[in-house]
């Protein structure tokens, strides 16, 4: 019997998964609003701001990482590029919210406050249609499928792997960052996108914005663990991870690997963006240096801290990594990078399958104990 | 290449299947055994650094043939293989499968679709997938990314899956991981994802190593059995087993054929003798 597409999506995740899920949705969409609106802020219940903003900004990080261990953990292709998706969908929602400023900047013009200190007359070409919602969401699915796709169809095309592939990926999200850096780009230069005012006309520091954009990023992140998880288990996935083990053999039977490999990058570069998208208006502010070399490192580490090619690892690594991080650097800035570099040693040297592999581990041992 | 683009063999598809789903795929030129020839190699040559591997080899494989080559190490033997399935380009020289495919214009995939399928001399088989889902992943159909992503099995792959679990005698090990196969197994289950993908032509380097007589015994059985509806061509070492197989041989020795024909007369011929004693 032929099961309809959304019952067999929605049967990839076994029980249990579901009811973990369940409880991150209810926590996320009825507990904390609640908590953050009605209880009053001088209590211990009360969920401030600042946590708001920080799990929303964890949460879009979360998603980067399920779609980093996508392409490398399911797909054995380690990308050192991921900032760049993520940072252009970013740019492109940074340009709508930069629209809706309207003329509430500090020059009190039509144009964005950069574009004035430029003395520049008119928008340029490609901020047409900027101030249409639905078109730059569509951008922020668009423009990092498309450059993914390109990329992607040469580099696999001409069968680049392994290391050779990273670093190309680095290099590409570090050209990037130089050419946002100029200010001629049109981008803002090395400012970037910042003083956002508000989102479809709404407030965008409004409490109630707050907790739409950290709902949604909720439900998003939700949605793409469901989506990942039927990928992964349907036939598509296990090809790619039997071109992951053995490409050549797999092209003896049959299957392309080009289309294969370019199918998942391609869609592990638009969830990046959608994330992108959902950090921006919640963190205020995006510039290049969210494409230099060291953020998408960053992504790689907070796969392998949680536990690659499964997928609450990645989740559970940036949660961690991205905690750490923001104790670190309000309490000892200066260490964050080395507790960073040290992190990914001990994780490399000691716990290869991640945070989720030493819970296994931990798991089977009390099981043959008892 | 679009001109071109035909489907295989519309008829020989397995029922139930949808038909519209196969047309249009990466296939330039029909398979045409209609002169009864498979597989014809002209003048094959191809150079590593200078040192030729395969050099001015000429082989015709008739449809229906069971051929079995055999030769030192070194003989070229897995080369030709590579030619065949595209992993190797021919320096120069002519690969057709039947009448009209050009095989050093097709990339592996698309000599794969074709209906070339070739065990590998080491056995490779996906060793994280389970022996179902290894013979899943050969099973012929559409190979395409969203043909994968809405695939689902049907109770007749179901069956077809079960059919060759059991005849390659793995139907206990179903579940198990191919990676803990032994090595023997994992000879038969390349065997078994072979069968699945239906080839017109079957390319076996050395498919018996590590297994015991009673399995290759068995394993001449079954490829004796493919021939007639199949071409199969065979490297291997063990002349009990070529024996077994009673087809033609070829002989190959830096990378030409030295001798052809019945077992017995090419292992009586004196340059033959020569080259496998010689050494
Ligand atoms: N990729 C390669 N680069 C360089 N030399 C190669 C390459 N592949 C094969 N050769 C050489 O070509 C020759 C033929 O190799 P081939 O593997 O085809 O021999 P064979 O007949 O299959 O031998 P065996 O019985 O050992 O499997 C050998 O001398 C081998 O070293
Ligand atoms: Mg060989």
């Amino acid at each position: 019997m032929r099961k309809p597409l959304i019952v067999r999506i929605l049967s990839a995740l076994d029980s249990r998964a579901w009811i973990a899920l369940a409880a991150f949705l209810g926590v996320a969409l009825v507990a904390v609003p609640v908590l953050h609106l009605a209880v009053p802020e001088d209590s211990a219940l009360h969920v401030s701001t600042y946590a708001i903003t920080l799990i929303g900004k964890i949460m879009c990080y979360a998603l980067v990482a399920v779609a980093m261990d996508l392409i490398w953990g399911y797909g054995g292709i380690l990308s050192l590029g991921h900032g760049l998706f993520f940072a252009l969908g970013g740019y492109a929602f940074g340009m709508y919210l930069m629209r809706q400023i309207g003329r509430d900047g500090s020059y009190g013009a039509d144009l964005p406050d950069f574009m004035v200190f430029l003395d520049w007359k008119a928008l340029p070409w490609f901020w047409t249609g900027s101030e249409h919602f639905g078109w730059m969401v569509f951008l922020v699915l668009a423009v990092p499928a498309a450059v993914a796709f390109v990329f992607g169809y040469f580099a696999f095309r001409s069968r680049i792997k392994g290391v050779y592939f990273s670093i190309i990926t680095q290099a590409l999200t570090y050209a990037a960052m130089l050419f946002f850096f100029r200010n001629e780009t049109g981008f803002g230069g090395n400012n970037g996108f910042t003083d956002f005012k508000r989102i479809l006309g709404y407030g965008i520091t409004t409490p109630e914005m707050r907790l739409v954009l950290f709902c949604l990023t909720a439900l998003t992140l939700a949605a793409t663990l469901v989506f990942a998880a039927w990928l992964v288990k349907s036939k598509f996935g296990r090809v790619l991870a039997a071109i992951r083990d053995a490409e050549s053999r797999v092209m003896f039977i049959g299957y392309n690997p080009l289309w294969y490999k370019l199918t998942l990058w391609t869609i592990s570069a638009v969830l990046c963006g959608v994330a992108g998208a959902l950090y921006v208006p919640q963190v205020g502010i995006i510039n290049p240096s969210e494409m230099s070399p060291g953020n998408s490192i960053e992504i790689a580490i907070w796969v392998a801290v949680g536990g690659r090619g499964t997928l609450i690892g990645p989740v559970i690594g940036a949660f961690v990594v991205n905690l750490a991080k923001s104790w670190f650097t309000v309490s000892f800035p200066e260490y964050w990078l080395f507790f960073l570099g040290l992190l990914f040693i001990v994780v490399t040297l000691l716990l290869p399958q991640g945070l989720v592999g030493l819970w296994k581990k931990l798991m089977k041992k009390e099981g043959v104990a008892a | 290449m679009n001109a071109a683009l035909i489907a295989t063999d519309l008829d020989n598809r397995p029922e139930g299947s949808d038909g519209a789903d196969q047309l249009g795929h990466f296939v330039t030129g029909e398979l045409d055994l209609s002169h009864g020839v498979a597989l014809y190699l002209e003048d094959i040559t191809v150079s590593f650094d200078g040192f030729r591997a395969l050099n001015s080899l000429n082989l015709t494989i008739d449809a229906g043939e069971l051929r079995c080559i055999i030769g030192p190490n070194g003989a070229g033997k897995t080369t030709m293989m590579d030619v065949i399935t595209g992993k190797t380009r021919p320096d120069a020289g002519k690969a057709f499968f039947g009448q009209t495919i050009d095989l050093t214009r097709l990339t592996e995939p698309e000599i794969a679709h074709a209906g070339i399928g070739r065990k590998f001399q080491k056995p490779t088989v996906f060793e994280q997938h389970t022996v179902f889902e290894n013979l899943e992943l050969a099973m012929k159909t559409d190979k395409r990314v969203w043909q994968s992503l809405m695939a689902w099995l049907s109770g007749d792959d179901r069956d077809r899956i079960a059919d060759t679990l059991k005849l390659i005698r793995l139907d206990g090990e179903a579940g198990r991981p191919a990676g803990l196969l032994s090595h023997g197994q994992k000879q038969w289950l390349e065997i078994g994802m072979l069968l699945m993908q239906e080839p017109k032509l079957l390319l076996l380097d050395e498919p018996v190593a590590g297994m015991t007589d009673d399995e290759t015994m068995r394993t001449a059985e079954l490829l004796v059995s493919l021939a007639g509806k199949h071409s199969l061509v065979v490297v291997e070492h063990d002349m009990a087993f070529v024996e077994k197989l009673g087809g033609k041989v070829t002989v190959l020795h830096e990378g030409a054929v030295l001798a052809e024909g019945a077992l017995a007369s090419v292992q009586n011929d004196p340059r033959v003798i020569e080259v496998y004693l010689g050494r």
